[in-house]
């Protein structure tokens, strides 16, 4: 027993569970990930299947029954397509959205940074000018410039994403292992002649981890804000694979006359996802930094 | 830096196939090319284009057959009005909170404080907007939904806020792009107050028998002045670069609003030009905050002598 209480990894995780607010959060993140996961089997219709949609229950207010009794939960919008099922599919395309370029963006700037990090000199000095260069300017503008270069489509917004948050990454993960680097394990890796690839991804990477996994989660929410924020100015995903963001941008219209739910409800959903993800985001690091635990 | 961008912009998508009516012949279509400066090998087109922008053209738009750097000008007074008013709000409502905060620490005042702000951190901006829409413009009718309303014309330029309606415009607009800032101001102030309150100086004024006012508002405030003028002045770019999301919600006509539009039909030159004046505008920005830090902190003044 006495092994499982010194696991660095277990005592984190009962750390983590101290906060109850964070425990929300986590809560309220695996039921995103779920309804977002199994939205197909879930929803009480495609929203996308023409065949499915009845024109007769369009515009229906929140809580109202269709023309075959169905209950539509959070209303329907003028073509009869059910608002909380399309929010389920939308939850699903921003997650993915969210997580692949997240993902992504961590893979290439961890190891752009880790290499900066080791080979140090011009190259360590030139990547760490375009990441600042990168950094001074803000997030929405490059994207909006990424977007505006390379078009609209799922992959682009992906990279365009990539592209924005790589260098969060890369500065975070070379301020680690520039310490790390003079560490006696790095020393003796070298003497034992591994490669230069085997020394910085096999015995670097690990022990610079730690501060990326707090990163990787607040960037997540990040992502999926300007993913949505670009959907909603019309430049982000293509019509057919609608997010959360142009769920509520198509429902803009409505809000004019009265049909708050279309766009409302969409919008709750985003800030859910994206105020849990920060909430275990925020706990994550109190617990991974031993500093902010002591006080 | 203007190559990278000049090649991007010019390499992908063809800006013809969106602007000419799909059912001109192929000799309308050469023409329209040609009066484009489209059918010159692009190397040649850089060097125009570079040539021409030494010289203060970055090129005529596509759309409006009028010269880029023109257009984004036009717009620009309406974009620094909203962000300025802004700005202006951000801090009128987050300096007095963020030092209420500040000063009890631990209070439920300052944790209700302190939890809103994170809210307001999450919140998407854009969806905010519409929320203020639904409510003011749509529930309660007492505030217009877009546009600028009336204006006055000072110098030639339009402005809004000269004028009760144009006030009226401005406010949601103003209101939702100044939530986020709003949010940062207010946990730069209380973090401020709360280490300038443990200081010595403060102890000393206590001492000395300074009223707790004078003490806050006379020597804390000060201090606390520059971090916040500092990190707000680099966060003005931010706003100018978010204006764009407001813009597009409230029909505010910025540069934002015409950027947007020009990336849907890919007007190459005004996404250039606005790329050029907000690199500007940043680098201006810099100065300024740069100036302000020297008359706020007379340590940071250069050779100064006492």
């Amino acid at each position: 027993m006495k092994n499982v209480a010194e696991n660095p990894a277990i005592e984190a995780t009962r750390a983590f569970f101290d906060s109850r607010i964070a425990v929300v959060g986590l809560v309220g993140l695996l039921a995103v990930m779920f309804v977002a996961i199994f939205a197909p089997w879930i929803a009480p219709q495609d929203p996308y299947d023409l065949m499915q949609l009845n024109f007769m229950d369009g515009k229906l207010p929140p809580g109202s029954r269709g023309s075959n009794g169905e209950l539509f939960l959070l209303g329907s919008d003028d073509q009869g397509r059910d608002i909380l099922s399309a929010i389920l599919y939308g939850l699903r395309t921003s997650l993915a959205v969210g997580a692949a370029s997240a993902g992504i963006a961590f893979v290439l700037g961890s190891v752009v940074g880790l290499f900066a990090a080791y080979a140090g000199g011009w190259v360590d000095a030139l990547v760490m000018r375009i990441v600042e260069l990168q950094l001074s300017l803000p997030a929405i503008l490059i994207a909006l410039v990424l977007v505006a270069i390379l078009g609209q489509g799922t992959d682009k917004i992906i990279i365009a994403l990539v592209a924005v948050q790589w260098a969060y990454y890369a500065r975070t993960i070379r301020a680690q292992a520039i310490i790390e680097k003079t560490r006696e394990y790095i020393e003796a890796a070298r003497m034992l002649r591994y490669s230069t690839s085997r020394i910085v991804l096999r015995h670097l990477l690990p022990n610079c981890l730690p501060p990326l996994i707090v990163l990787v989660t607040m960037q997540v929410a990040a992502a999926i804000a300007l993913e949505a924020t670009l959907s909603f100015l019309g430049i982000g995903l293509p019509l057919t694979e609608p997010s959360l963001g142009l769920l509520i941008s198509n429902g803009y219209a409505d809000m004019l006359s009265g049909r708050y739910w279309l766009s409302f409800y969409p919008g709750l959903a985003l800030l859910f996802t994206i105020v849990s993800i920060n909430l275990v985001g925020d706990q994550l690091r109190d617990v991974l930094n031993p500093k902010a635990r002591q006080q | 830096m203007s190559l990278i961008v000049f090649i991007g912009v010019f390499a992908i998508g063809n800006p013809i196939d969106v602007l000419i009516d799909p059912a001109a012949n192929q000799l309308e279509r050469d023409a329209a090319i040609k009066s484009l400066g489209l059918d010159k090998p692009m190397w040649q087109q850089y060097f125009t284009f570079l040539g021409n922008a030494a010289q203060g053209d970055l090129g005529d738009s596509f759309v409006y057959n009028e010269p880029a750097i023109k257009l984004i000008l036009t717009r620009l007074p309406a974009t620094l009005e909203l962000s300025i008013a802004a700005m202006i709000l951000a801090v009128a409502i987050g300096l007095p909170l963020g030092l209420i905060a500040g000063l009890y620490p631990g209070k439920l005042i300052d944790r209700t404080l302190m939890s809103t702000s994170i809210l307001m951190f999450s919140l998407p901006t854009f969806w905010v907007g519409l929320l203020l829409i639904m409510f003011f413009a749509v529930q309660l009718n007492i505030l217009p939904a877009g546009g600028r309303g009336d204006t006055v014309n000072i110098f030639g330029i339009p402005f809004s806020f000269l004028t009760w309606d144009g006030l009226t415009h401005l406010a949601l607009p103003a209101l939702n792009l100044a939530m986020f800032k709003m949010a940062l101001v207010m946990r730069l102030v209380r973090a401020g107050v709360q280490e300038q309150m443990s200081s010595d100086y403060v102890a000393f004024a206590r001492a000395k028998g300074v009223s707790e006012r004078r003490i806050v508002f006379r020597h804390v405030l000060s201090n606390i002045m520059i971090p916040v003028v500092t990190v707000l002045g680099l966060e003005f770019g931010n706003l100018l670069a978010f204006a764009v999301v407001t813009e597009t919600i409230y029909a505010w006509p910025g540069m934002g609003k015409l950027l947007i539009n020009s990336i849907q039909v890919l007007d190459r030159p005004v996404v250039v030009a606005y790329l050029m004046v907000t690199v500007v505008i940043f680098m201006v920005i810099n100065l300024i905050v740069d100036l302000a830090y020297a008359a706020l902190d007379p340590r940071a003044r250069i050779g100064g002598k006492s």
